[in-house]
């Protein structure tokens, strides 16, 4: 059991490992610089520039942050400060089912719902055109997709608030709203913080849902109505004929490690601080 | 600041947090519904008793059985291979190491870490693997990635049920002179219902997941009788017909989308059910 213990963990450093492995012949002829900086993607004559890719991913991730952080956190603290418990015990479970929901059921409901909004209300209100699949309807779809993690670890952080500083400044006359405001989330503000990288790490590896939606032009979006190319797309879309063209597969591999180096790091560094907050509270 | 002003505030801030729990409990609703509307006029009985007959991708006879099947072989398979893993970390994590020890706490961070990568990522690794060990995309080389992916689901979820048996049962275990390994099987009994619910979260997971089984499980038009054929997957095959031109394929694709979506909302509610039920009978 410890073998099947240690090994399991030991996978974290096997798959950084492995796909560094896979990745390192695209490190003999190019540059880490130029892979990162080059905006020219054509393997066929071994070009290989991360940077549209890198791009999408960042331009989708920050949509998704910036609709879902202020929806999720007005609605953790109605949860956790206003509302009834039946109440909460009607919405978090909601929440939960949204976390099971399949990558390409989200994928379906970007296409059918989302892009039609973007093409037929948003984009013609401030662009000339847009066909609907931009990196605007990615992010929203993004958005709903990190819903879930966004709410429950962010109420769960907001029930860790001691109830006797909430008490205190309730009792020295500061409305409801002025205590959460100047007293919960002061303190809470590590909490959201972590939860917010959680949920851009899961927003930066979410492949089939945003492949689907956001057009998959291989440029750097100039505008939330342009289409984009996010990373984990680029894997999905190409891994099937990367093994005719040389260096092809580890260029992929690349991506692929780029994303677990990203991931991983957030990933570390917010659980630490949740983990911190969880102790801090049960001692 | 007057006060009638505060109280204003706070009443624009409580009618914003409604307005934002609305939106974000409502979007599962808005997908569920979108699925519904769009799946259910495609929703025929032939869809879910037949496998592609010939010209099915150009609109004839035929139904998506085979990725049905395909799929609940995956995800089994995987959700099979994943316990027999996972069952036995979380007892040695939980009963063998002692309380906060540092293996005990950088196995919880690994596997938190783990959680959080990609499937994508879990998708090109388990590929690569298969390039060095040679297997083929088949229902084998699924299985693999998918019980990649699902491992640290299933170690979470144990590791949280664990927590919640009383340590003194394990205890008392243990001073009536059962090893440790009587212990575990102690606590073992108690957490069932809790294992059900692991099983049916990683279950779902494994049923819906693309990414990680774009590369690894191959795509077929039968039904797999043997481990080291390729398998259909049901979310690869709402994902395939969706990029079709023709509208009937189309359309099996949106009903092929409404199976998905009604297979996981009934796991949903099964589990809900079996730990609301047994939650009352616990200690």
């Amino acid at each position: 059991m410890l073998v099947l213990a240690i090994a399991s963990m030991s996978f974290v450093l096997l798959i950084g490992i492995g796909l560094y492995w896979r990745a390192s012949p695209l490190f003999e002829t190019h540059s880490l610089w130029s892979l990162f900086s080059g905006s020219e993607w054509s393997p066929a004559s071994g070009k290989f520039g991360f940077y549209p890719f890198i791009m999408g991913t960042l331009w989708v991730t920050f949509i998704a942050v910036v609709v879902a952080l202020p929806l999720c956190l007005l609605t953790a603290i109605y949860l956790t400060e206003y509302a009834k418990s039946s109440v909460r015990k009607v919405i978090l479970p909601l929440v939960n089912i949204l976390a099971g929901i399949p990558p390409v059921i989200y994928g379906v409901w970007g296409i059918f719902f989302v892009v039609p909004i973007v093409r037929e209300y948003v984009g013609p209100a401030f662009t000339e055109y847009s066909s609907g699949y931009t990196v605007l309807t990615g992010g929203v779809v993004l958005a709903v997709m990190i819903f879930p993690i966004l709410v429950s670890i962010v109420s769960e952080v907001l029930r860790t608030i001691p109830k006797e500083l909430k008490d205190a400044s309730l009792s020295l006359g500061a409305t409801k709203w002025e205590t959460i405001k100047k007293v919960v989330l002061k303190r809470a503000l590590p909490g959201v913080f972590a939860a917010t990288v959680l949920a851009i790490s899961r927003a930066f590896g979410e492949t089939v849902a945003v492949l689907m939606v956001c057009g998959n032009v291989p440029l750097a979006p100039g505008s939330v109505f342009d289409g984009g190319y996010p990373l984990p797309a680029l894997i999905a879309n190409n891994f099937g004929e990367m093994m005719s063209i040389p260096l092809y597969d580890a260029a992929l591999m690349f991506a692929a490690l780029l994303l677990f180096v990203i991931i991983f790091l957030f990933n570390w560094g917010s659980r630490i601080i949740l983990n911190r907050i969880e102790h801090k509270y049960s001692s | 600041m007057g006060i009638r002003k505060r109280k204003a505030e706070e009443w624009v801030f409580k009618a914003l947090m409604v307005a934002a729990c609305l939106v974000v409990s409502s979007s599962l609703f808005l997908i569920v519904g979108t699925i519904v509307v769009k799946g259910v006029p495609y929703l025929t009985w032939d869809m879910v008793t037949q496998v592609p007959q010939g010209g099915f991708y150009i609109g004839k006879e035929g139904g998506v059985l085979n990725a049905i099947i395909g799929s609940l072989y995956l995800a089994g398979g995987a959700t099979v291979l994943g316990l027999l893993v996972s069952i036995p970390i979380s007892i040695y994590l939980n009963i063998y190491l002692k309380h906060g020890s540092l293996l005990g706490k950088s196995a919880k961070l690994a596997y938190d870490v783990l959680f959080g990568i990609p499937s994508i990522v879990y998708g090109a690794f388990a590929f690569s693997i298969m390039i060095w060990l040679g297997v083929r995309a088949s229902l084998l080389g699924g299985i693999i990635a998918v019980t990649l992916l699902i491992i640290p689901i299933l170690v979470r979820t144990l590791d949280e049920v664990i927590a919640t048996v009383p340590r003194e049962l394990k205890h008392a275990a243990l001073s009536l002179g059962a090893t440790r390994w009587e212990a575990a099987k102690v606590v073992l009994k108690q957490i069932k219902p809790g294992i059900y619910t692991a099983v049916l979260l990683a279950f779902g997971r494994g049923i819906g997941d693309v990414a990680a089984v774009l590369f690894t499980a191959g795509f077929s038009d039968n039904i797999p009788k043997y481990i080291d054929e390729p398998a259909a997957t049901l979310p690869l095959a709402i994902f395939f017909q969706l990029s079709s031109p023709i509208p009937e394929v189309q359309g099996r694709a949106y009903a092929s989308a409404l199976i998905l979506t009604i297979i996981i909302l009934v796991i949903v509610v099964v589990s809900h059910f079996l730990s609301a039920k047994h939650s009352k009978h616990n200690l």
